[in-house]
């Protein structure tokens, strides 16, 4: 609807939501492994997010971080709340 | 399939759940309040075992319609998915499609769904459908659902899903009216025959679509409150809070502990006195002798000081079941998961781990919960290390010998040692976990923690005192049988060959007992331990604290107090501080060892947790000893 740099810049400040702090609120883009990511491979990593509820498009909000190393964290996901380490959520593009 | 309505069955075989001829499965998420209403649903009823071949829990039970109708009902484990990401979700996939030999395939799937939260179980719905069997979905919890706000328009998705939905409530009386008058005219017309089954592991596309289209149905039908429950958000606020929580979780376990070791002690006085008399009892009625010998100092010993556990279990699981229901327990591995992760366990085996305070069989039993199947194999191998009830005798009677009773700043002397017994235990879990993972899975990554933080719900007593039930049935079982057989043979080899005649020495030092523990004393001598505890730890291989027993058999003392007197004076220092060392570690449960073998599904695993668990506590009392005699302790 908008000009379409705008769009662009959107895409470019998407960030991992394992990099976010508490507090970060905003809109799921995209939900991509990287082939880097252990203990699942990447396919089922993506499938198990997606089951939790993180869709492209939902909102996220983390409301708390482990008390050690702040991981891992909680994450508000439309209406449910789910924890998981930032490890796994670096897979989780949010703008 | 069963055309016939239900009623017509031969009145012989109702009381056996699996051979009644219509059979329902109840489908759904853990924490849907599945088992409560499969509680509701079939009371007393249920018959409780295991799928051949695998450790899952298989549940059946029957249900009475409220026209009377009877059809067997089987609690499938909870899952999210017909993929079958564990054991137990592999179960529930494989009898739904009729892969699972020896299970018949069901009638008819009662899918249950969490009314507060639809999202997940109408995506499972979506799923479920394609297995081609009759399907009618509970939204149970509605009482919650409502008295939170939400509104669901049950019938319109009904229309929309093609599937008959009810409401219910399946802990309040009448909770399941809506199922009956739902069910009982399906039965009376005779359940549809099962279409062919289309149903394919999803992809991720796949379930991006289903996803959709269940957002698309909670947004259609689903009205939700103005203002959305904040009670949770603002208990998470202060629970999962970087320092209070910690601190909570910490105060939770402390209570936690005084509950089971203070509280259950009137209990656990009775139940030995009640064995006690009953002993006493025995002995005045039969001639003393070798039969007298099996049923006081055998059976009913044994039976009694593995029963005199029961309080301590049930009080631990009074608050496992509890916060579980609460929905602390979610929280609780969000808080521990860093640590835990450090050492390579799941955050999730921390409820295990906790319930091996008590006694490490229902620990080992709660690893079910943790899916990753290395991370279930590292807990179910560690959790015998935790501090168990057991042990208490032991370590009390040592401490009462060795420690003086004096108070160092404020606390007690004792008290400080048996709390560093504690941390011991909880230490070498952390250290075995994380040498086992650098040893045997280095390359491998961790296995996720991802779950899901339900809102809190207020627990319902019923719950929790079927579960308190079912555990305690569970774990008197297991003491009529295995544990039972352990007592026999240890009884039996302490008692053959008897003593012969005149002679002066107890009986036990001429038994087959006395023969093994003479016989291993050279080996445990650079330990310190002298013919008398080699020979006493025998028997204790049935259970830790019948060594307690055994040491006061050995040496023909009466009552505590005479045997911690006597060890004061025989035992050096060194010696006492290195059987400490050793109870830390040795496997000297057989039950224990028996439940390692159930669980991790080989022998082969049984054998490497007796193996590691002997060598280290070889190791622990070794320097221990040498040690304490190098610094003048000997």
């Amino acid at each position: 609807m908008m000009a379409s740099p705008e769009k662009i810049e959107a895409a470019v400040s998407a960030l991992p939501l394992g990099a976010c702090r508490r507090g970060f609120r905003g809109t799921l883009v995209s939900v991509s492994p990287v082939a880097t990511q252990g203990g699942f491979d990447p396919e089922e990593l993506e499938r198990r997010l997606l089951e939790l509820g993180f869709i492209e498009g939902a909102s996220v909000h983390i409301l708390h971080e482990g008390p050690f190393g702040r991981d891992p964290i909680a994450v508000r996901v439309n209406d449910t709340t789910v924890a998981l380490r930032r490890h796994e959520a670096m897979a989780i593009l949010a703008e | 399939m069963s055309s016939a309505p239900a009623i017509s069955q031969p009145a012989a075989n109702q009381t056996d759940p699996d051979a009644l001829r219509l059979e329902v499965a109840l489908v759904g998420a853990p924490n849907c309040g599945k088992t409560a209403l499969f509680n509701a649903m079939t009371g007393a009823t249920q018959k409780v075992g295991n799928y051949s071949g695998v450790t899952v829990e298989r549940k059946v039970g029957i249900a009475t319609t409220a026209a009377g109708r009877k059809f067997s009902v089987i609690d499938l484990p909870g899952t999210h998915s017909l993929r079958a990401r564990s054991p137990d979700e592999e179960v529930t996939r494989d009898v739904l499609l009729g892969q699972r030999p020896g299970e018949r395939v069901p009638d008819m799937i009662l899918a249950v769904a969490d009314a507060t939260n639809l999202r997940g179980a109408l995506r499972l719905v979506g799923e479920l459908k394609k297995v081609g069997l009759p399907i009618v979905l509970i939204l149970n919890m509605i009482d919650i659902a409502r008295h939170r706000g939400l509104q669901i328009d049950h019938e319109a998705l009904s229309d929309d899903l093609g599937i008959p939905v009810v409401t219910a409530t399946a802990v309040r009386r009448g909770g399941l009216d809506a199922l009956w008058e739902c069910v009982d005219p399906m039965l009376e017309a005779g359940v549809e025959p099962a279409r062919k089954s289309t149903w394919q592991a999803p992809s991720s596309h796949d379930l991006r679509v289903a996803m959709r289209e269940a957002e698309r149905l909670v947004n259609a039908h689903v009205i939700r409150p103005p203002e959305p429950d904040t009670v949770s958000a603002k208990i998470d606020r202060v629970v999962l809070n970087p320092v209070a929580g910690p601190l909570i979780l910490l105060a939770i376990l402390f209570t936690m502990f005084q509950a089971v070791f203070s509280w259950a002690t009137p209990f656990m006085d009775a139940i030995d006195a009640a064995f006690t008399e009953l002993g006493v009892l025995v002995s005045d009625v039969i001639p003393e002798g070798l039969i007298q010998s099996f049923l006081v100092d055998g059976v009913i010993a044994g039976i009694g000081s593995i029963i005199v556990f029961l309080p301590q279990i049930l009080f631990t699981f009074f608050f496992i079941l509890l916060l579980e229901d609460f929905g602390y327990m979610a929280r609780a591995a969000f808080l521990m998961d860093r640590i835990m992760g450090k050492a390579g366990l799941n955050g999730r085996a921390f409820i295990p781990l906790l319930s091996s305070f008590a006694c490490a069989i229902p620990g080992i039993m709660a690893a079910r919960v943790i899916d990753n199947k290395r991370d279930r194999l590292t807990t179910i191998l560690v959790a015998p290390l935790m501090t168990c009830s057991a042990r208490i005798p032991v370590y009390t009677l040592i401490i009462a010998a060795f420690v003086p009773n004096t108070k160092v700043a404020g606390l007690s002397l004792q008290g400080l040692v048996m709390f560093g017994l504690y941390g011991a235990g909880v230490l070498s879990v952390l250290v075995v976990a994380f040498v086992a993972r650098y040893l045997f899975s280095r390359e491998e990554r961790n296995a996720p923690l991802m779950l899901d933080l339900p809102d809190y719900k207020l627990p319902r007593a019923r719950n929790i005192l079927l579960g308190l039930y079912q555990r305690a049935k569970v774990f008197l079982r297991r003491a009529g049988t295995v544990i039972f057989w352990a007592m026999v043979i240890i009884w039996a080899l302490s008692t053959f060959p008897t003593a012969p005649e005149g002679a002066t020495d107890p009986a036990i030092n001429y038994s087959f007992a006395a023969m093994i523990g003479k016989f291993i004393a050279p080996v445990l001598a650079p330990l310190g331990f002298n013919w008398q505890i080699s020979v006493a730890l025998v028997p204790g291989m049935a259970a830790r604290e019948v060594a307690v027993a055994g040491l006061a058999t050995v040496y023909a003392v009466s009552g505590d107090g005479g045997l911690i007197n006597t060890i004061a004076g025989q035992w050096s220092l060194a010696t006492a501080l290195s059987l400490l060392a050793w109870y830390i570690f040795a496997p000297q449960c057989i039950s224990t060892l028996a439940v390692i073998r159930r669980e991790a599904g080989s022998a082969k695993w049984m054998w490497v947790a007796l193996i590691y668990m002997f060598a280290l506590a070889y190791l622990a009392s070794l320097l221990t000893y040498q040690i304490a005699v190098a610094l003048g302790a000997g």
